[in-house]
Parts: structure tokens; C-alpha cells; sequence
């Protein structure tokens, strides 16, 4: 057995900031009123809080040191690989955060005049035209706050064209290996999905999808390089099919990222193309978002797109609100998207420029083929072909010898590593998706390789330890399933019984994305 | 400048052993006439000096807060955020991990987002947080489509004065499942009218209301409550957490699922975005909860242990049958709405209520001794109000910008056409000193007489 584990997370169990509560202690504090306070009847006592919500009363010290203890109890890019496939978990630039904190964006209200926000405007428009140069698309809208809000908006998108134009079509086509999020923002702009399956190659079966289109299809939406990390290489053949009955064509941009500056979805036969700017220009993930899915559509759907987007008016120099006529479909975001991050975002683009961003595809796709290359003797490849930015192993043989993918990455952590997403795309068994992103050195994948080789070793000498792993992780394997059956979503005072919900967790292969 | 690391050496060694000699071969399963070989139309990349100096001097060229008096709200407000916030939320561990989908690695956000649930349940008055929507008026369109697939209904109502932005985007999301929106109107006091809401309820999904009002007057939500649930609607409460140390829990009176924007807390402005949706519901509505959430277990050892759970609901299990598609959310504002509740405790948050209170009501006195303003409405309100100036409501506001004011927001600016063009909807948070609101009332005075 080799030498598990470089323990990097905080071991000892934090107790919850409830319980930290000490009847008394505070931390923050209002300033002395001055003015008179309100008298005791400027509420209605039927509207009166009637007991207080049990905050917890902790010192502001005791409270740095507990978010601090959790933080050392989580892993992010900052603590080391994270090579998360389908995700880009690149190093976020921290320029990006002193850019973010400026008093001039960081403090500007969404609801003043545009005579106050000309700084604001002036960057949306300029990263508007960056997105469109990166795209080749016509405009954008910054409103939607995460990838799957912009497919909705695009999907939305797609159907008032189709309904200005006198038609209400019903379906839209997915791949089989499409993000969960394609299909249920589909359902959510009120179309059913057709799934077109995938050939032995990994690639959208172009027979079966001909056999599909129909005048009743709105349009197709697809990721390229797709899910597999393969580019779809015969895309034009796809783009043909659907426009040739009227359908439009949606680019999910998860995987934009392998081909910045090298080809663009504008040439490819793309009408909409949503970006994920928390993945592609590197803003941080915050655990979970705050993210940015941006949109970009092609010149005749830009009428549709939701309304008002940031403008410059070339005759006087100024920027302004262009609100959009009867066929935009509305506003995705209360205000104007997550300004924060597109100030994050366009300090990024600034910083890599037409040059550096170039770059980025070309190191992405490197460092996937080299990792791929290491690891293709041990374990299998989904599907045999040269990977773009990510490729998806299955750990098919590993199972038959008694470790399953999801113990094979589960013994990662033990490594030092996060591990890769598992159990997606759905269309593979044993799926282990690996995608390494441009800003690692060439030492952390080899040693990455080297622990997976490893691991693999131990199937047949330490079984038991994949099947336990992770040993030195803060927790070990936690009991998913009494989680969902006795549901406890948040702390109670006297920690009482929790009520009994009846189990109906999805199928045991979740896949981690 | 660049990111990637690799030396023209590493980059050699790592082609040679691929079998390559450059790297456009890496490229070749793009077909020839896709391949994109020129320089993208954008300029060459800046050092880290230049493109904060560029952006710097973009960001000069907005006023912020800090330049103009904040009286401004409508759905954003300029809140304190506890210093230490942001020094915690960009602590790298937090700040570049994904959604936590391996619980062994990411205890650290579980848990913080398990204290989040804990603090919006006991906020809202209801069992169920999930762990963030996109922002407010995203949290009411996810509301009305639980509604909507709990009672099979296809109608909701707007009880009441509903901030014109979260109907904006409700009216977007409606486009999809094609719900019928239907506006009950507003009384005198600026909130629901009983009466309308109880016509328009008849086989209604859901009543929705704001509260406080988007004027900033106090609903009743319990009378809502009634109407609605006598209709067999539910009751969807958009109500204000900063309001919660001195108004009652929505739960408590009778809503059924309660959403907010989670911005007033531990978040800035940032013109708008990044905020926090805040979604909370009952136990017997867990199953149609949309997004993510966080729940307790025990790990192999039985130490306690946070995951994240009920993801049957989620579109990476369910796919089209999900309860939406959201997958990123948005947890590090989340995380900074839960350290500012924490930094506040239950003392400090019911300060913040009494003080926004009694600030929010000695403006409005002022205005209407000083500027001759009379209140739009006559029903309480807790930090904003609606005042009618007699003069048109933008152009005070332009004049008085030039004092350093930001007034407050013109109604009309989102309710155009609604005959309200005098009316000014002014925001007074904690931050709000005596002096400043004295000399925003002299100003506004000064604008009206010039307006006359």
C-alpha cells in the first residue's frame, strides 16, 4: 500500500455557530438613535414580531475563528488540483477581487440614472463586444446569473422567434450526453425534449438526428466540444438538419473554453450561445456561485433578447438603457445581471487579451491530451479519440476487479486531489470526467497520474481501502440516503426528532455535476 | 499576461510525448474551414498595473455611495456590511471551490449553508431554506412554479403593490408554462385590497404579496393569508429580513412559501448583481423546493456530517421532470447573508428594525414639514415610504443629485402611467445620519420651489 494522503483540510468537527451562542455576547451594533425613536404603536402589534429568531449571540473574534475553522475545512482550487470535468476550475485571478471591490462598482446602486453609471456601462458595452468578438455572435445580454439561466433565456428566446414568426413549435433536441440543465430548462420554457442518441464514436448520431427534424422542432441545443470532450466535427451537417426546417441552434458554452480564439460557435452555424463566465474567464466559483451565463445571439434574434441592454449612443459618446419593443421576451434578472462578476470577468479578458486567450484553448488541450496519455494504459478512455480540453475515462475494468469509479475518486481525496466528476455523462458506465484546465504545471499532472495509477494498484492489494475511502478527509463517506430520508435541513434548539419522509432518492449512479 | 504555467520546454516535452511537433495538431479534430486563425478582434493582454489602472479609471467615471447620500432602495439598499465579511467570504477555500458534490472535501461551505437554512427558517417563520436562488425576483417566479405544480393551477395573483421588477421577471417565467398573472390592484393604504384579491383568487395557484409593500407600507399578511387559503391558493410572502427583529414572521401568519432578496444582508450593491433569492417553504412542500440543499447526517464513524440531499429533485437526476433547472446559485452571497445575521444576533437585528424604523418615519416627517410632501398612502411602513412632492419626481431627484443626494426613486420610473409621476419612494437605512436626511429634506424643499 502506498503512503495515502497529504491531509490538507482542518480534521477537528467545528460545532455550529448555534452553538457557539452565549446568551449576551454580540458583535455588531447600531449606532446611538438620533433621532427620535419610533413610538411603540408605528407597528401594529398583530404585525409585531412576537419572539425573536434564535441568532446566535457570538463575539465577532469567535466568529472570525469559526468561519475561518470551516473554511480550513474545504477544499478549492487555492487548496490544490481540482480537476472537476465539465466545470474549467482554473486558478481565479485575484486581480479580478481588487477590480470587484472598487468603490466605483462595487458600491453604485442598479436603479441610478445612467448620468451616474457611464464607468458601469461603459465596461458592459466593451464586454459585450469582447463576448461577441470570442462568440462571433451579434449582441448579449448580461442578465442571466448562471449558465442554466441563460439556456432559459435562450430558450425563451427560441420560441418568441418561432411564435413571432406564427409558429408554436413543441419540441427541442438534446444528445444523450447533454448536462441535466438542457433538459429541464427545455421544460421550463414549455417544450418537451428529444433526445438524438450518440454514435459509437461519442459524437451526435447526424443519420438519426435527419430521421428527427421535423417543422414541430424549435431547435437543438448541444455543447461542442460535447460532454465527452469530443468536438462534434460534423456540427455544420448538425447545423444543416435543424435549419433546414426552420430550427435554431443553441450553444451551451461549458466547454468554451477549449476552443477560445481557435474556432467560434458563430462559424460553426450557431444562433444562441450562452457563456459561462464562472468557468471560461476564470471568476471563482464561491462554492456553488454566484456565477454569470451571459448570452449571446445571432443579428436576427437580437430583437428577442430581454430588454434594457447597456448601449452606446456613437453620435454623442454616451452610454445609456436601450429597452427593447413588443418581441424582447422580457427580463430574466430583477436588475441587470451579476455585475460583480462581469467586472471580475472583463478583468480577465483585458488581462490574457486576443493573445493570452488563445493561449488558454491551446494549454487546456494540451495538458488534457498529455493527462490522457498517462492514464490511457490503465484505465479505458470512453471513447478512443484525440480529447479537446477534458476527456471522460470509465472505470469498467476497475469494477470488474471490485472498485467502482465513484472508489476510485473518493480515494483521490486521500491523495491530495479533488476528484473528477463521476457518474457523468450518463451515456458512459464507471465515468470518471477529468479536465485539468490550462493553469496546472506539467508536475501536478504527473502526480496526479501517478496517484490514479497507484489507486488503481491498490484494487488488487488494499481493496478495503477504496471501498472505505477517503480515511484522512474531515468526514468519511456520509450517509446520503438517511439524509434524504430523515430530512434535518437546519439546527434545532432541543435537536428534536426529525420527521420521517418517504425515500425516493434517484438511482444509485448520481452523477456528481 | 497569462495564467498557464508551462515553460516552451514543458510544452516540447509534453507534445513529444504525445507523438506532436506543434500544437495546432492538438486542433485537428476541428475540421479546416471551422478553424478560427486570426487574431480575435479584442486588444492584446494588459499587465495586472494596466488593467487596474484601466478599470480604475472606468470606475471613476461612476458616482458611487460613497460620492452621493443613499436614500435610493426599490429592491437594493445601501445596509451596513459588517467589515468582516468580506475578508472571511474571500478566504480562498470558500471562494474557488465549486458546488459541493463531494461532501468529504467542501464540510466547510455544508455547513456554513446548513447555518444559512437555520438562520433564514427561524427569519421567515418556516421549517425549510433552501441554500439560494439567483435574487429576488427570481425567487418569486421559482415560488409561483411550486404553486403552480402543488395545486395544478395555472393562475396567480398579485395582492397588493409588488415591486414592478419581480413582475417583470415573473412575467418572463410565465412565458414558459404559460401562467396567467392577475393584478388585484392595491388600496389607500398602498397594500392588497382585500376584496379584489378574494375575486381574483377564485382558482388562483397562489396570492402573492410584498411585504412591506413595494411602497414600503406594512400588509396584513394575515388577512391575505385567509382570503387566499379560503380560495385554496397559497400564500407567497416576498417579505424584507432586515425587517424580521420587529415584524412578525410571514410563517407565522399563515404564508405559505416566503421568498426575499437576501441583498440588505452582508452584500453590496454592485449595481445589482451579485444578490442572494431566498426561498423557504413547510415540510410537506420540501419534495417541489427548487435548487440546492443542505441537510445533516453522519458520516461512517457517525460524526455528524452535512450533504448535499433530496437532489431527486434536481435537474441533474430528474432532468426534465426537475423542479427547476437551477444548478449554480448563488452561495458565497448566501454565506455573506449568514455571517452579517451572525455578526447582528437577535439583538442587532431587532436594532436594525427599530432603528431603519424610527429613521424611516423622521425622514418622511421631515419631507412633509420641510418639502411640503404629503404620503402617498396611509398605512405604516417600516424603512421606506412613499411620499407625493407636487413637483415631477425625476427632476427633484436630478436637482437634488447635484447637492450629493440620491433621493429615492421616482415611482414613475417603474410604474410609468400610473398618474404617480410626483411620487418618490425614499429608502432610510441604519447608515442614514440625522444631518444627512435634514439635509435631504432641505434639498428636496429647495427642488420642488425651483420645480413650482
Amino acid at each position: 500500500m502506498s503512503t495515502p494522503a497529504r491531509p490538507r483540510l482542518a480534521l477537528e468537527e467545528e460545532p455550529l455557530v448555534f452553538e457557539r451562542s452565549r446568551p449576551g455576547r454580540r458583535a455588531g451594533r447600531m449606532p446611538v438613535l438620533d433621532v427620535p425613536a419610533a413610538p411603540s404603536d408605528a407597528i401594529p402589534t398583530s404585525m409585531r414580531r412576537g419572539s425573536a429568531p434564535r441568532l446566535p449571540e457570538v463575539s465577532e473574534n469567535e466568529l472570525v475563528r469559526h468561519y475561518t475553522r470551516l473554511s480550513q475545512r474545504n477544499y478549492g482550487i487555492d487548496t490544490g488540483f481540482y480537476p472537476l470535468g465539465s466545470c474549467s476550475m482554473k486558478y481565479n485571478p485575484k486581480l479580478a477581487e481588487d477590480a470587484a471591490a472598487m468603490a466605483g462598482f462595487r458600491r453604485i446602486h442598479p436603479l441610478q440614472p445612467e448620468s451616474q453609471t457611464q464607468g458601469a456601462l461603459q465596461l458592459l458595452v466593451e464586454l459585450e463586444r469582447t463576448l461577441c468578438a470570442i462568440t462571433g455572435m451579434a449582441g448579449v445580454t448580461f442578465q442571466p446569473a448562471a449558465g442554466a439561466h441563460g439556456e432559459l433565456t435562450g430558450l425563451l428566446i427560441m420560441r418568441a422567434f418561432h411564435e413571432h414568426n406564427g409558429q408554436r413549435r413543441h419540441r427541442v433536441i438534446i444528445p444523450d450526453s447533454a448536462h441535466g440543465t438542457n433538459p429541464a430548462s427545455v421544460t421550463l420554457a414549455g417544450y418537451t425534449t428529444e433526445e438524438v442518441p450518440s454514435d459509437s464514436r461519442g459524437l451526435v448520431d447526424v443519420e438519426a438526428l435527419e430521421r428527427m427534424v421535423s417543422d414541430d422542432i424549435a431547435g437543438l441545443m448541444i455543447t461542442n466540444p460535447n460532454t465527452l470532450g469530443l468536438f462534434e466535427e460534423n456540427i455544420e451537417r448538425v447545423a444543416a438538419a435543424i435549419h433546414s426546417v426552420g430550427g435554431l441552434l443553441y450553444y451551451d458554452g461549458a466547454n468554451l473554453n477549449a476552443i477560445l480564439g481557435r474556432s467560434r460557435p458563430g462559424d460553426m452555424g450557431f444562433d444562441i450561445v450562452h457563456m459561462n463566465l464562472h468557468k471560461t474567464f476564470a471568476t471563482p466559483h464561491g462554492g456553488g456561485g454566484p456565477g454569470a451565463g451571459p448570452l449571446a445571439v445571432s443579428e436576427r434574434l437580437v430583437p428577442f433578447l430581454p430588454g434594457p441592454r447597456p448601449v452606446l449612443d456613437e453620435k454623442s459618446g454616451r452610454y445609456g438603457w436601450l429597452e427593447g419593443d413588443e418581441r424582447s421576451i422580457g427580463r430574466m434578472h430583477t436588475f441587470w445581471g451579476n455585475f460583480g462578476i462581469l467586472v471580475r470577468a472583463s478583468s480577465y479578458a483585458r488581462t490574457l487579451g486576443s493573445d493570452g486567450l488563445r493561449h488558454v484553448a491551446e494549454r487546456a488541450v494540451l495538458n488534457a491530451n498529455y493527462l490522457a496519455h498517462l492514464l490511457r494504459g490503465t484505465f479505458d478512455l470512453a471513447f478512443d479519440a484525440p480529447p479537446m480540453h477534458e476527456f471522460v475515462l470509465t472505470a469498467r475494468k476497475q469494477k470488474a476487479r471490485g472498485a467502482k469509479a465513484m472508489d476510485v475518486a473518493k480515494r483521490m481525496l486521500d491523495y491530495g486531489f479533488h476528484a473528477p466528476t463521476v457518474y457523468f455523462p450518463l451515456i458512459v458506465d464507471e465515468a470518471m470526467m477529468v479536465e485539468p484546465t490550462e493553469t496546472e504545471t506539467v508536475e501536478t499532472l504527473d502526480a496526479f497520474a501517478e496517484a490514479l495509477i497507484a489507486i488503481d494498484a491498490e484494487i488488487d492489494t488494499a481493496i478495503e481501502e477504496l471501498r472505505t475511502a477517503p480515511h484522512t478527509a474531515p468526514i468519511s463517506r456520509p450517509d446520503e440516503a438517511r439524509a434524504a430520508r430523515d430530512l434535518k435541513p437546519r439546527w434545532y434548539p432541543d435537536d428534536h426528532a426529525v420527521a420521517h419522509l418517504p425515500s425516493n432518492e434517484g438511482p444509485a449512479q448520481k452523477p456528481t455535476i | 499576461m497569462e495564467f498557464a504555467p508551462h515553460t516552451d520546454d514543458d510544452v516540447r516535452r509534453m507534445l513529444a510525448a504525445l507523438g506532436m511537433s506543434s500544437v495546432d495538431e492538438l486542433f485537428a479534430p476541428i475540421p479546416e474551414g471551422l478553424r478560427y486563425d486570426r487574431e480575435l478582434e479584442i486588444p492584446v493582454g494588459l499587465s495586472e498595473i494596466e488593467v487596474l489602472r484601466d478599470l480604475g479609471a472606468i470606475a471613476a467615471k461612476n458616482r458611487s455611495a460613497d460620492d452621493l447620500v443613499c436614500f435610493l432602495g426599490a429592491g437594493a439598499y445601501d445596509h451596513h456590511v459588517p467589515s468582516m465579511v468580506w475578508p472571511l467570504l474571500t478566504r480562498g477555500e470558500f471562494a474557488t471551490s465549486y458546488t459541493p458534490y463531494q461532501p468529504e472535501m467542501s464540510q466547510g461551505v455544508l455547513q456554513a449553508l446548513f447555518e444559512y437554512q437555520t438562520m433564514i427558517s427561524e427569519l421567515v417563520g418556516l421549517e425549510i431554506s433552501n441554500a439560494s436562488l439567483y435574487d429576488g425576483g427570481s425567487a418569486v417566479a421559482e415560488a409561483v412554479h411550486m404553486a403552480t405544480a402543488s395545486t395544478g393551477r395555472k393562475a396567480v395573483v398579485l395582492g397588493g403593490a409588488v415591486n414592478p421588477l419581480y413582475v417583470s421577471v415573473l412575467r418572463t417565467a410565465a412565458r414558459g408554462p404559460e401562467v396567467e398573472i392577475r393584478e388585484a390592484g392595491w388600496g389607500s393604504g398602498g397594500t392588497a385590497d382585500l376584496d379584489a384579491v378574494r375575486d381574483a383568487a377564485a382558482d388562483a395557484a397562489a396570492v402573492i404579496v410584498q411585504h412591506p409593500s413595494f411602497f414600503g407600507t406594512l400588509e396584513d399578511v394575515a388577512a391575505v393569508a385567509a382570503v387566499a387559503h379560503e380560495a385554496g391558493a397559497k400564500l407567497i410572502v416576498h417579505f424584507d429580513l432586515t425587517s424580521a427583529g420587529v415584524l412578525e414572521a410571514p410563517g407565522a401568519l399563515g404564508a405559505d412559501i416566503v421568498v426575499a432578496e437576501g441583498q440588505p444582508l452582508g452584500n453590496h450593491l454592485n449595481f445589482g448583481g451579485p444578490y442572494v433569492g431566498v426561498i423557504a417553504c413547510g415540510r410537506a412542500d420540501a419534495r417541489r423546493l427548487p435548487g440546492r440543499l443542505v441537510g445533516e447526517t453522519a458520516d461512517r464513524e457517525g460524526r455528524r456530517a452535512f450533504v448535499l440531499t433530496l437532489q431527486a429533485r434536481e435537474q441533474h437526476i430528474r432532468r426534465e421532470k426537475a423542479t427547476s433547472n437551477i444548478c449554480t446559485n448563488q452561495t458565497l452571497n448566501a454565506l455573506g447573508t449568514a455571517i452579517a445575521l451572525a455578526w447582528l444576533g437577535p439583538n442587532g437585528l431587532r436594532e436594525l428594525g427599530e432603528t431603519c424604523l424610527a429613521k424611516s418615519r423622521y425622514a418622511r416627517d421631515r419631507l412633509i414639514e420641510l418639502a411640503g410632501a404629503r404620503a402617498a398612502f396611509d398605512a405604516p411602513h417600516f424603512k421606506e415610504f412613499t411620499v407625493r412632492l407636487g413637483a415631477d419626481a425625476t427632476r427633484v431627484c436630478e436637482r437634488v443629485a447635484g447637492d450629493g443626494y440620491l433621493a429615492g426613486l421616482p415611482i414613475s420610473r417603474l410604474l410609468p402611467g400610473a398618474g404617480l409621476d410626483d411620487a418618490l419612494l425614499v429608502a432610510v437605512t441604519e447608515r442614514r445620519t440625522r444631518e444627512e436626511i435634514d439635509g435631504l429634506a432641505e434639498a428636496v424643499a429647495r427642488a420642488v420651489k425651483e420645480e413650482a
